[in-house]
């Protein structure tokens, strides 16, 4: 056990000190990356505790995808502009906004913590019985049966979202020619090709 | 503690045999790739380096290990440095979940699949970060297209794992590998494979994807402002990575370590090198696509990716559940 509480420590030492670096380091840049680290960390301290697939789709969802559309936005910024406004002379403005959300969530979290004491059985569910089957087997298990309605509105809610940020990133373009591909595959030389008798002098006229 | 001590070493040993063989092997896969590619155009290709041109790899390398290594003044250093450490270290990590014979894998981890998937999806960073702290404009746009198109791809390359883990009912890649005894699951999941195929091309920025690197536009893509060996680390941790991709889907599709027919002389031959020749057939495949494929353009890249693969993937995710289902296929596993 020695070794395995050597990696618990490990682990999570740097999950704690990459989540300070998040907001205290001064390139915006940094911080998504310390963010990574972050999420990597947290992943592999959900597979010591046997959560292998949590971990593991942690490591997908939020390392893999959404943390590379975070590097992707927040490289776009100017970092040499940002420095100036952001950190020397003017004060800052985010502050406000930024107390009202970490109280909230540490409030959040404060129910959680406090709620635990006081929870409930956590195995209420009648499908799931505790075996040597993998973990993954037994989320398999619960999803469809017992939590079906939480994960179908969830799945409802991701989709919603989706085609709200489309619908409000979308916006038709005139005047732009577009590619059809079966427009330009099923034209052949008869009947797009046309011979014309051009008289002297005068020229023809194409229409497009 | 001399027990961890006796363990470490152990692993530290079989981790050895395992990396060596891999890096021997991208260096002679480099000099396949060149040498395909020349004799497609009617050239030679490396013939000069040792018994047909063999040792043209470890020379390039040796080449790129004594040349200076340059540091934009501009550049963000650690960032700049650690790039193509992190491209090459996950190209060579995700090589400990993958089975070589029933028994010969370094981790046998219940996720493999998932672990694999990970890996590959984490490849991006090390392009994303190369390109942003190079500081120049080259660099900087071939890092965000081949970020685009990374992310892209891997959406069907997960429907299509997906699909092949609805046949095995397992995440494990020896159970993956075991569930292909009969058939391998390239008869009945065909299209899956071929949709496979060309999302792995375009997941290793491979040619006709390869416009993260696109030199007629953007000079050499993310990897403009490296010399030496940071962009001898690079060009390894590619051809690592298509070899990687190449194992998967042997992994997937082609039955692993399995030979083609159980039958005698077939199945005399070790399992590694089933294992080997598979993997070497995909390469083939993918170093011909490079000499006889033109590029694609940025918007047809997403495009196929977007409005053809993935929906096709969903469709066949559905058929092949609804079969399975329909005919009481579904693996039943441990249950």
């Amino acid at each position: 056990m020695l070794i395995h509480s050597f990696f618990f420590y490990f682990f999570s030492i740097i999950a704690i000190f990459s989540s300070l670096m998040v907001i205290t380091s001064r390139s915006t840049v940094n911080s998504v990356f310390f963010l990574i680290l972050d999420f990597i960390s947290v992943g592999c301290l959900f597979i010591m505790v046997g959560a292998e697939f949590l971990g593991m789709i942690i490591l997908i969802v939020y390392v893999g995808a959404v943390a590379v559309l975070f590097l992707f936005v927040v490289m776009m910024l100017n970092v040499a502009e940002q420095k100036q406004s952001w950190f020397i002379g003017k004060k800052s403005t985010h502050i406000p906004t930024g107390l009202i959300v970490s109280v909230l969530i540490f409030l959040e979290l404060l129910v959680v913590v406090g709620g635990w004491k006081y929870k409930d059985n956590l195995m209420s569910s009648s499908t799931l019985q505790i075996s040597n089957i993998s973990n993954t087997h037994q989320l398999g298990l619960v999803m469809y049966t017992d939590y079906i309605l939480y994960f179908q509105l969830a799945g409802m809610i991701l989709l919603l979202s989706m085609i709200g940020a489309i619908l409000l990133t979308y916006r038709e373009r005139s005047g732009v020619k577009k590619q059809s591909y079966l427009k330009q595959i099923s034209r052949n030389p008869s009947s797009s090709v046309e011979l014309k008798e051009v008289e002297s002098n005068k020229g023809i006229k194409i229409d497009d | 503690m001399i027990e961890y001590l006796q363990i470490l070493s152990q692993e530290v040993y079989k981790i050895l045999f395992l990396l060596v063989p891999i890096l021997v092997s991208v260096a002679m896969i480099v000099w396949l790739d060149r040498r395909v590619w020349g004799l497609v155009q009617k050239r030679k290709g490396p013939n000069v380096v040792g018994p047909f041109g063999l040792f043209q790899t470890i020379a390039d390398a040796l080449k790129y290990i004594f040349k200076e290594i340059i540091i934009p003044a501009s550049a963000n250093k650690t960032v700049f440095i650690l790039a193509p450490i992190i491209t090459m270290t996950l190209a060579l990590v995700a090589w400990a979940v993958i089975p070589m014979g029933e028994q010969l894998v370094l981790s046998d981890i219940n996720v493999g699949i998932l672990y694999l998937f990970a890996v590959s999806s984490l490849g991006v960073y090390g392009i994303i970060m190369g390109g942003w702290a190079s500081n120049s404009k080259y660099p900087f746009l071939g890092a965000i297209r081949s970020a685009a198109q990374m992310v892209s791809y891997e959406v069907s390359i997960g429907i299509i794992i997906i699909n092949v883990l609805l046949c095995v009912g397992s995440l494990n890649l020896t159970d993956i590998v075991l569930a292909q005894k009969n058939m391998w699951y390239i008869i009945p999941l065909f299209p899956m494979f071929v949709i496979f195929f060309i999302s792995a091309l375009a997941e290793t920025n491979r040619p006709p994807f390869d416009l993260p690197e696109a030199e007629a536009e953007l000079v050499a893509g993310y990897q403009t402002e490296y010399s030496g060996m940071m962009y001898a680390m690079f060009w390894l941790g590619e051809y690592a990575n298509i070899l990687l991709m190449c194992a998967m889907g042997t992994i997937l599709f082609l039955g692993g370590w399995l030979p083609i027919i159980d039958i005698y002389p077939l199945n005399l031959l070790p399992s590694p090198i089933w294992m080997i020749l598979k993997i070497l057939f995909l390469f083939f495949l993918i170093a011909l696509i490079k000499a006889i494929v033109p590029r694609y353009r940025y918007d047809q890249l997403m495009r196929l990716g977007w409005k053809i693969f993935l929906p096709f993937s969903l469709v066949y995710l559905v058929l092949t559940a609804s079969f399975l289902f329909y005919f009481d296929k579904l693996p039943k596993g441990n249950l």
